[in-house]
C-alpha cells in the first residue's frame, strides 16, 4: 500500500481508528448502559442516532439553530422521544420474554428509517463542519482535521464522564443496584420505574449526540444508522454485553484495528470486525470484558 | 410500579440472539422499503402481470431503491419510464404497456433472481436501469440466454458494450470510458498528470479506474497508487491521508452516490483541496451535488450527458419531472431512462411484436434516436447509444440562484467524441 509502510503515516492511520472508535464507543456505550439496567436489545440505536443529525440538521434548516446549540438540543429532543417510547411501549413488553422488546424495537427502527427515507430521499442533507472548528492542523506526521480532534476529545470526555457517574456516585449506585435486584432497591423507596424511563433516555440521547458530532463528517442520511449500528452491534458483542469500560475500550480499539485494516488490506476494512467478533465468541463467549454467568 | 422485575436472558442465548438478529438487520435493512425479496412488483398500472407471450408490453424497471444509488435512480426511473409510456398514450398499436420495478439491491444475486422472475413469469419483455455494473453485467448475460431486451441507464461499465457486449443490450447513458475521455482528459489538459485513485471495489469501480489510466497515461501523465475501497464505505479518511501522501496532484474518485459525496465532503475536512491537490469526481450527479451542497461541492469538474438546465427542452422536461418526482430535478441516468424507453416503444411501433429481443434492438439500432434530453443520435453495433457529453464545472454559491442551479458548462464533447469507436471496444459481436 502506498505510504502505509512508514511509521509516520501508520502512526497517522492509527489516530484516524481511534477518532472513527469514538462513535462507536459513544453508540455502544449507550447501548451497554441500556441494556445494563432494562436488559433490552435497543436495536433502534442506530435509527435515533440517524434521528439525532438530522434533528441537528432541521434545526438549522428550518430553524436556523446552529450547530453548538444542536449539540445539546438534538439529544434532549430526541432523549424526551425516547422517554416516551419507553413509558408507551417498552415498559409494556417488560414482563415478557426480552426478546419481545428486540422485535419492537427492530421494527421502530425499520419505521422510523423508512419514513425519513421516504421524505428526504438516500443521498442525505448537506451539513457544513461549525466556523469555528474548520480548517486541518499538520502534526508532522498527518493533517487532523480540527473537527475531528473535538470528536475524539469530547466523545472521551463524555464516556468517560458516563462511566464515572455509574461507577463512583451515589446515583450510580443505585443504578448498578437495581441492576442487580430492582425489587430490592425498590423497597428502599428509590423510585425504580422513573430511573429505568431516564435510563433509557439518557441512553438514547448518547446516541443522537453522537448523531449530531457525526453529522459535519458522514452524510446525514436516513441509512447513517444502520450502516453503523451493525458494527456497533459486534463492538458490544466483542466488549461483553452491559459492560460499561468494556464498551468504551472495545469501541476505540476496534476503531483503531479497523483503521489498520485501511492501511494494509482496505477491501476487508468492512469485515473486519465481524471476524474478530466470530473469534472471540469462539474463545470467550461472555465477550472481552463480560461475566459468563 | 414495577412489579415485575425485568426478565433476563442467559448469556450465551443473549449472545446467539443478537448475533442472528444483527445478521436479520443487515439483510433487512435493504429490504424493508421496498418490499419482498424477489421482485416487487410495484406496478404502476396493475401488477398482474400476463404469462409470457401475452399481446402486452411489459417494462421492468430494476433498481435500487433504496440503497447508496437510489436517489440518482430509484423511484425516479420508474415516473421517468412512465413519462415515457404516457407520452406514447399508454399504448404501441393495440398493445398496452405497464410497468413493473424492483428493488435489486446493489446485489448481482438479488438482480438476477428478479430478472429471471419477470422473465420467465411476469412476462417481462425489457429490463431497465440497473445501476451498479456488477448487476448490469449478470442482468445483460440473462437477457441474452432469454432473448429479451436490456436498455442499461444506470450502470457505468463500459465492458457492457467491450468484451461483455450482447446482441440484446444496449448501453444507454454513459460510460465509464466516456466519463474517463471528458472528464479525466479535461483534468489533464489543466494541469493534473499525476493521479492517485479512491475506487470502489466492484466492477464499476475497476473499469472506471482502468478507463481513466488510459487516457491519463495516453496524455503524458501518471498513475502514483491506488486504494480499493468497500462499496458502501462510510468513513473515507484512512484512504484521502493515503491519497495525501501520495503527492498526487488529482485525487480521482472512481467511485458513485453515496460514497463520492462521502469521500469529497471528507476531503473537504482534510483540506485537501486547500492544500493544492485537487479532486476528479469521476461520476457524480446532479443529486450528489446537491446532497453536498454548493458550498463543500463547489468547483469540481464533472461530465453529464444530461442536465436539466441545458435548454428549453430539457427544461420543460425536468419541470415535467419535478412535478410528479416532488420539485427534485432528473439526473442523467433518469433522464436515459426516459429517453430508453421512449425509443424502444417506437421501435416497437414499427416491429409491432416486442417479442423477438434480438430483432427489437437491431431495429432500435437501425433507426435513429431524437427525444428532448439527449437529442438526435445514433447506436453503434455494439449496443452502444452516442450523444453529445458535457463537461461542467460546479457553481459557487454566490452563482447560483436556486436550489438545482449547479452547474456551468466548460465544454461539450460532440457526439462522434463522446463514446468509444465500436472498432476500439473489443466487442465480440463485431469480428463475427
Amino acid at each position: 500500500m502506498p505510504g502505509g509502510f512508514s511509521a509516520p503515516a501508520l502512526f497517522g492511520q492509527l489516530l484516524l481508528g481511534l477518532i472513527n472508535g469514538s462513535f462507536y464507543a459513544l453508540l455502544s456505550l449507550g447501548l451497554a448502559i441500556i441494556f445494563g439496567l432494562l436488559n433490552v436489545i435497543n436495536f433502534a440505536h442506530g435509527a435515533l442516532y440517524m434521528l439525532g443529525a438530522f434533528v441537528g440538521w432541521g434545526l438549522l434548516h428550518y430553524a436556523g439553530i446552529g450547530y453548538w446549540p444542536a449539540l445539546i438540543l438534538a439529544p434532549v429532543l430526541v432523549g424526551a422521544l425516547g422517554v416516551v417510547l419507553e413509558r408507551t411501549m417498552l415498559q409494556r413488553l417488560y414482563r415478557l420474554d426480552p426478546l419481545y422488546n428486540l422485535l419492537l424495537t427492530f421494527g421502530l427502527a425499520l419505521i422510523i428509517q423508512g419514513l425519513f427515507q421516504s421524505k428526504f430521499g438516500s443521498s442525505g442533507e448537506p451539513y457544513e463542519i461549525p466556523e469555528l472548528l474548520r480548517g486541518a492542523k499538520n502534526l508532522g506526521f498527518m493533517v487532523l482535521p480540527i473537527y475531528r480532534g473535538w470528536v475524539t476529545i469530547v466523545s472521551l470526555v463524555v464516556c468517560l464522564t458516563t462511566w464515572f457517574v455509574i461507577e463512583r456516585t451515589k446515583i450510580g449506585s443505585y443504578l448498578r443496584a437495581a441492576t442487580e435486584n430492582p425489587a430490592m432497591v425498590q423497597a428502599f423507596g428509590i423510585n425504580v420505574p422513573r430511573m429505568v424511563t431516564l435510563t433509557y433516555g439518557f441512553g438514547v440521547a448518547l446516541a443522537a449526540f453522537a448523531g449530531v458530532l457525526a453529522a459535519p463528517i458522514y452524510r446525514v442520511s436516513p441509512g447513517m444508522g444502520a450502516d453503523t449500528i451493525i458494527v456497533v452491534f459486534a463492538v458490544v458483542v466483542i466488549g461483553g454485553m452491559g459492560s460499561i469500560m468494556g464498551s468504551i475500550v472495545t469501541g476505540f480499539s476496534l476503531g483503531l484495528i479497523e483503521g489498520l485494516t485501511k492501511v494494509f488490506y482496505p477491501p476487508a476494512s468492512n469485515t473486519v470486525v465481524f471476524a474478530l467478533m466470530a473469534l472471540v465468541l469462539l474463545v470467550r463467549p461472555a465477550g472481552l470484558f463480560g461475566k459468563s454467568s | 410500579m414495577l412489579t415485575h422485575p425485568p426478565k433476563r436472558l442467559a448469556e450465551r442465548t443473549l449472545v446467539l440472539t443478537l448475533c442472528s438478529a444483527a445478521l436479520a438487520l443487515s439483510a433487512c435493512k435493504k429490504d424493508a422499503p421496498a418490499g419482498d425479496k424477489a421482485g416487487s412488483s410495484t406496478g404502476i398500472g396493475s401488477a398482474n402481470a400476463p404469462a409470457a407471450g401475452g399481446n402486452k408490453i411489459t417494462i421492468g424497471v430494476l433498481t435500487d431503491m433504496s440503497g447508496l444509488y437510489a436517489d440518482l435512480a430509484g423511484k425516479g426511473s420508474v415516473i421517468a419510464a412512465q413519462m415515457a409510456v404516457d407520452e406514447m398514450g399508454g399504448k404501441v398499436g393495440d398493445m398496452p404497456v405497464e410497468i413493473v420495478s424492483g428493488d435489486h439491491q446493489n446485489k448481482a444475486d438479488v438482480g438476477s433472481t428478479i430478472a429471471r422472475e419477470w422473465y420467465d413469469d411476469k412476462g417481462v419483455d425489457v429490463i431497465v436501469d440497473v445501476p451498479t455494473s456488477s448487476v448490469a453485467l449478470a442482468v445483460s448475460e440473462l437477457t441474452k440466454t432469454k432473448n429479451k431486451v436490456f436498455l442499461a441507464s444506470g450502470p457505468g461499465s463500459s465492458d457492457l458494450t467491450g468484451k461483455s457486449c450482447s446482441p440484446n443490450t444496449i448501453h444507454w447513458t454513459y460510460d465509464t470510458w466516456a466519463l474517463a475521455n471528458a472528464t479525466g482528459r479535461e483534468v489533464v489538459k489543466n494541469g493534473g498528470d499525476s493521479w492517485f485513485f479512491l475506487a470502489a471495489d466492484y466492477a464499476f469501480g475497476a473499469a472506471l479506474e482502468r478507463d481513466v489510466t488510459k487516457v491519463v497515461e495516453a496524455s503524458g501523465g501518471k498513475v502514483l497508487g491506488d486504494v480499493k475501497h468497500p462499496l458502501n464505505a462510510s468513513d473515507f479518511s484512512s484512504f484521502l491521508l493515503q491519497a495525501q501522501s501520495s503527492k498526487a496532484k488529482i485525487i480521482g474518485l472512481a467511485n458513485a452516490g453515496g460514497d463520492t459525496i462521502n469521500a469529497i465532503k471528507q476531503a473537504a475536512e482534510f483540506g485537501i483541496v486547500s492544500k493544492g491537490q485537487k479532486l476528479a469526481g469521476l461520476l457524480v450527479f446532479i443529486s450528489d451535488v446537491n446532497a453536498l451542497g454548493l458550498e463543500t461541492a463547489q468547483g469540481l469538474i464533472l461530465s453529464e450527458s444530461f442536465y436539466w438546465d441545458r435548454d428549453d427542452k430539457t427544461r420543460a422536461f425536468g419541470k415535467k419531472f419535478g412535478d410528479k418526482a416532488g420539485g427534485t430535478m432528473p439526473t442523467m441516468v433518469q433522464a436515459g431512462v426516459y429517453s430508453s424507453v421512449l425509443h424502444y416503444l417506437k421501435a416497437i411501433a414499427e416491429l409491432k411484436s416486442a417479442k423477438d429481443g434480438k430483432a427489437v434492438v437491431a431495429k432500435m439500432e437501425a433507426m435513429p434516436t431524437d427525444d428532448v434530453v439527449f437529442g438526435k443520435g445514433t447506436i453503434d453495433p455494439n449496443g452502444r447509444k452516442r450523444h453529445s457529453m458535457y463537461v461542467y464545472e460546479v457553481k459557487k454559491p454566490s452563482e447560483s440562484k436556486a436550489k438545482w442551479d449547479d452547474y456551468k458548462l466548460i465544454r461539450e464533447v460532440p457526439a462522434d467524441q463522446a463514446f468509444r469507436a465500436p472498432a476500439d471496444s473489443g466487442c465480440p459481436l463485431l469480428t463475427k
